[in-house]
């Protein structure tokens, strides 16, 4: 029976409360542990497709007539369309149509940074429409830049109310500590920088609108895009069937869907609007610097008794303020915490999510300087960890929390310390150094899928979500795979378009599998039911494999249906995990090489152990671009983005791949589903940085307090260790080891 | 518009074009060869990889009128043992980079049938991949014989 229920929804570590329609069955939880399917490494079902170049992702999509669209971007960081004449584009070869300020959402008249879309044209090849767009004529009104955070929340330039919490008294506790550490912690503005850049093909077709889009959420496009043109959302279609990356930056329409919806419309003509590589570098989004003025006051036994926290993020000229300061109220069982969290806006290009947005950050600052309290306390940091473990999320209690096992798998890569220390030279100082993760991912609903089984006892999986490239085609088919007992050969799984198919969930927020595994679990069970009705009036005895049951259908079809049940009341579902890292620091050069990485996560039951460690290894690797070599930097004069090209902005190569040991706690979360699984895809790239900054601190004593640990923040941080060194020779007290 | 001839994938194709269009552009937009991305455009990523006798070229820097070579294409290595390795060594995230991936693969293990994970970096730092599936791309070329 259908209920309507109210429920509480998480993405991205923002929450609100939502009325959803759930219809399922509760099905008790498989047993722990690898089974037929479910908890075995499964290669790609659609792994061909993607190798052999055969997958077609928008960017390979082709319409007859299709016209190519290019944007006019604002080179300003922040002024004023005076004048603007369309007619020299419009007069050149191949235009078919062009826009000014107006004429499309994201289309602006006063664009707040510099490569804010401005105007658009349509052309017959892309070659003419960027032409045509330099040939437009514009004058512009030169307005005030605000680029610095402190600036800007000093002027109370937000984007929002600032943030407070607090719980405690921290003033009387920092008063009553026995050691008191007190740092600022920055971090850079990175970029998602997705291989498949932002893009939209659109069609309309009657009064219905074609979407084709690279996207992380096909009905939030539907949605945004419906709402925004004021059309029933029944009149837009979104089409993803493959997209090239996303990490958080695709999770809504943008001006360019809008560009080629409009443009479309006045041509009569599908058309494209691809966003260029620079483009994509000023324009699709970014991980927001912060600046995190941090305290910890700890008892000398160890227990940390005072938290707090200033966190300013350069939110820029549209986004959110994320929840920097997330890390500081939940990861340890603190009693006093006090947080304020600004949201800076700047004339800067717009923060997007981005892989466990805010949550990266904070981790940096809190978990380097809980190593540095370790080091004052003189307690191992592992231990300093254990003994502050928190046993409740503030009061609420966890669903499942398994960090205490993740410490103990993390032990004997913990103790390899010694060793690796003791490989110093001269040159080369090595170290361990250690980091703590807490992050959401427990999905929700709403989300369904349905399952269609054949008389050939081949099924196939049909809901509209998409597959960002996690693995979630593979996933799904096991699980239906497992509930209907036939081998994952045997199971399809179809996703991608709006109009064909049910409601999922958004692809973000480590949401994906969570939120759909449920529900296509749920259509699989609906489906095996009727298939044990069949069996029953056909006589055949219970364990008749599948196959044999369905045989008689010819052309009939058992069709299942599932639905994604709330998540647990009054229980908080987080994901877990630790970081052991193993660096090398040339103190000559302030080189830095990660050398080994062990990552223990605890994400509930794990699915496909084989993609699950794909999406370890890619969280670390794109967590070592952030921490050593990515910095989106911009002209602090004209607020111009002067990193625009993949050789200034420095992202992972092959080479720069430690050695990458990857386990799980792999046990399901009771609470949580029919299926007890949480997600994966942010977790690692939380605690990444703060363990190389610790390992960095175990090797050479240095504290850096900067991303991307550049040369100069590592020479800098040296110098500083050094100096503090020699003042406490000075004082005669024993050299700091 | 210029003629041009070239061999893709052993077959020959006459066509025109403007002087100044990339050999990418024309493999994906001329020849409907998408299995070659575009990504950058710029020849930073290696997205574009495809080899010109053998040897991998950025082909979104490559003018197409200057190629004097015979092109292979992902499209020309599909039955490849390399593509099996990178499926079954789950070398693939996304998959936007991995045609160009598996075509710096192919140049690298016809000339050296057993790289060494030291020649593997070397030959494989040219492509990138944002979703990191790089420990999974240096498995798949290790065993890519199995």
């Amino acid at each position: 029976m259908a209920r309507l229920i109210r429920t509480e929804k998480e993405v991205e570590g923002r929450f609100e409360e939502v009325w959803i329609v759930v219809e399922e069955d509760p099905l008790e939880q498989w047993p722990a542990g690898p089974l037929a399917v479910v908890g075995r490494p499964a290669p790609r079902k659609d792994g061909h497709e993607r190798v052999r170049g055969e997958a077609r992702y928008t960017a390979d999509l082709k319409l007859p007539g299709m016209l190519h669209a290019a944007v006019l971007r604002s080179p300003h960081a922040h002024a004023k369309v005076r004048r603007i004449d369309l007619a020299p584009a419009l007069a050149l070869p191949g235009v078919r149509g062009a826009i000014g300020p107006g004429e499309a959402p994201g289309l602006a008249e006063e664009p707040g940074f510099s490569g804010a879309a401005v105007a658009a044209v349509a052309a017959d090849t892309f070659g003419q429409a960027r032409a045509a767009v330099e040939a437009i004529e514009i004058e512009w009104e030169e307005l005030e830049v605000v680029i610095d955070p402190d600036d800007a929340v000093r002027r109370e330039l937000l984007m929002a109310e600032p943030r407070h919490y607090a719980r405690g008294d921290v003033e009387k506790a920092l008063a009553e500590a026995d050691v008191v550490v007190e740092a600022t912690y920055r971090t850079q503005t990175v970029l998602h920088n997705s291989l498949e850049t932002h893009q939209a093909l659109c069609e309309w077709q009657g009064d219905a609108l074609h979407v084709y889009i690279s996207t992380q959420y096909i009905w939030g496009i539907r949605q945004a895009v419906a709402e925004t043109l004021g059309l029933p959302e029944d009149k837009v279609r979104v089409v993803c069937e493959y997209m090239g990356g996303g990490f958080g930056s695709k999770n809504g329409p943008d001006e360019y869907t809008f560009v080629a919806a409009e443009l479309a419309k006045r041509t009569g003509r599908p058309v494209r609007c691809a966003l260029t590589r620079r483009e994509e570098h000023t324009s699709a989004g970014n991980r927001n610097a912060t600046i995190q003025r941090l305290r910890a006051g700890a008892r000398s036994d160890g227990t940390i008794i005072a938290l707090e926290g200033e966190f300013t993020n350069s939110v820029g000229w549209s986004g959110w303020n994320a929840s920097t300061e997330g890390p500081m109220r939940m990861l340890y069982d603190c009693e006093n915490v006090r947080t304020v969290t600004y949201g800076a806006q700047l004339n800067t290009p717009p923060m997007k999510a981005f892989r466990a947005p805010g949550f990266v950050e904070g981790t940096f600052g809190l978990e380097c300087m809980v190593d540095e309290l370790a080091a004052k306390l003189d307690v191992d940091p592992l231990e300093l960890r254990r003994r502050n473990y928190a046993s409740s999320n503030d009061g609420t209690p966890f669903s499942s929390k398994n960090l205490e096992d993740c410490y103990r798998q993390a032990e004997p890569h913990w103790e390899r310390r010694h060793e690796v220390r003791a490989r110093s030279d001269v040159v080369w100082k090595r170290g361990v150094g250690m980091a703590s993760q807490i992050w959401y991912g427990g999905g929700g609903p709403p989300s369904y899928a349905w399952v269609r089984l054949g008389s050939d006892g081949r099924a196939t999986v049909i809901t509209a979500m998409q597959d960002i490239g996690t693995g979630t085609r593979t996933a799904m088919a096991q699980i239906a795979a497992e509930e209907l007992g036939v081998p994952l050969e045997q199971v399809d799984v179809v996703l991608g378009d709006s109009a064909r198919g049910a409601y999922a969930s958004i692809s973000a927020g480590s949401s994906t599998l969570p939120s759909m595994g449920p529900a296509v679990r749920a259509a699989a069970a609906d489906a095996r039911e009727q298939v044990e009705d069949i069996a029953e009036q056909r006589g055949l005895p219970k364990d008749t494999p599948l196959q044999e049951i369905v045989a008689v259908l010819e052309e009939s079809q058992i069709l299942g249906k599932g639905a994604r049940g709330p998540n647990p009341a009054g229980m908080s579902v987080l994901t877990f995990g630790v970081h052991v890292v193993e660096v090398a620091v040339d103190v000559e050069t302030g080189e830095v090489q990660v050398e080994r990485v062990a990552a223990i996560h605890d994400v509930g039951r794990i699915v496909n152990p084989l993609g699950a460690s794909s999406q370890v290894e890619g969280g670390i690797i794109q967590g070592i671009g952030h921490t050593l070599s990515e910095a989106r930097l911009l002209d602090p004069e004209t607020g111009r983005v002067l990193t625009t090209s993949l050789d200034a902005y420095r992202m992972p190569t092959i080479a720069d791949v430690p050695e990458i040991v990857c386990e799980f706690v792999d046990r399901p979360d009771e609470h949580l589903t029919n299926l007890g699984s949480k997600g994966l895809g942010e977790p690692p790239i939380v605690p990444i940085a703060a363990a190389i900054a610790n390992a960095i601190r175990d090797a050479t004593g240095a504290d850096v307090h900067e991303l991307p640990i550049t040369r100069e923040e590592m020479l800098r941080a040296l110098r500083e260790a050094q100096q503090r060194e020699r003042e406490t020779e000075k004082r005669g007290a024993p050299a700091a080891v | 518009m210029s003629e041009l001839r070239l061999t893709v994938n052993g077959g020959e194709h006459v066509l025109e074009a403007p002087v100044g269009t990339s050999l990418a552009h024309v493999l994906r937009e001329e020849l409907g060869l998408t299995g070659t991305k575009i990504a950058c455009n710029e020849g930073h990523c290696g997205a574009c990889t495809v080899q010109i006798d053998g040897v991998p070229r950025l082909s979104c820097i490559t003018l197409a009128h200057t190629v004097e070579g015979e092109v292979t294409t992902i499209e020309g290595l599909r039955e490849h043992p390399l593509v099996e390795a990178f499926v079954r060594s789950d070398a693939v995230q996304c998959g936007f980079c991995t045609p160009g991936q598996v075509v710096s693969a192919a140049a690298l293990v016809a000339a050296n049938p057993d790289p060494t994970r030291e020649e593997i970096r070397h030959a494989m730092a040219g492509n990138i991949c944002r979703c990191g599936t790089y420990p999974k791309i240096e498995e798949a070329i290790l065993s890519w014989q199995d």
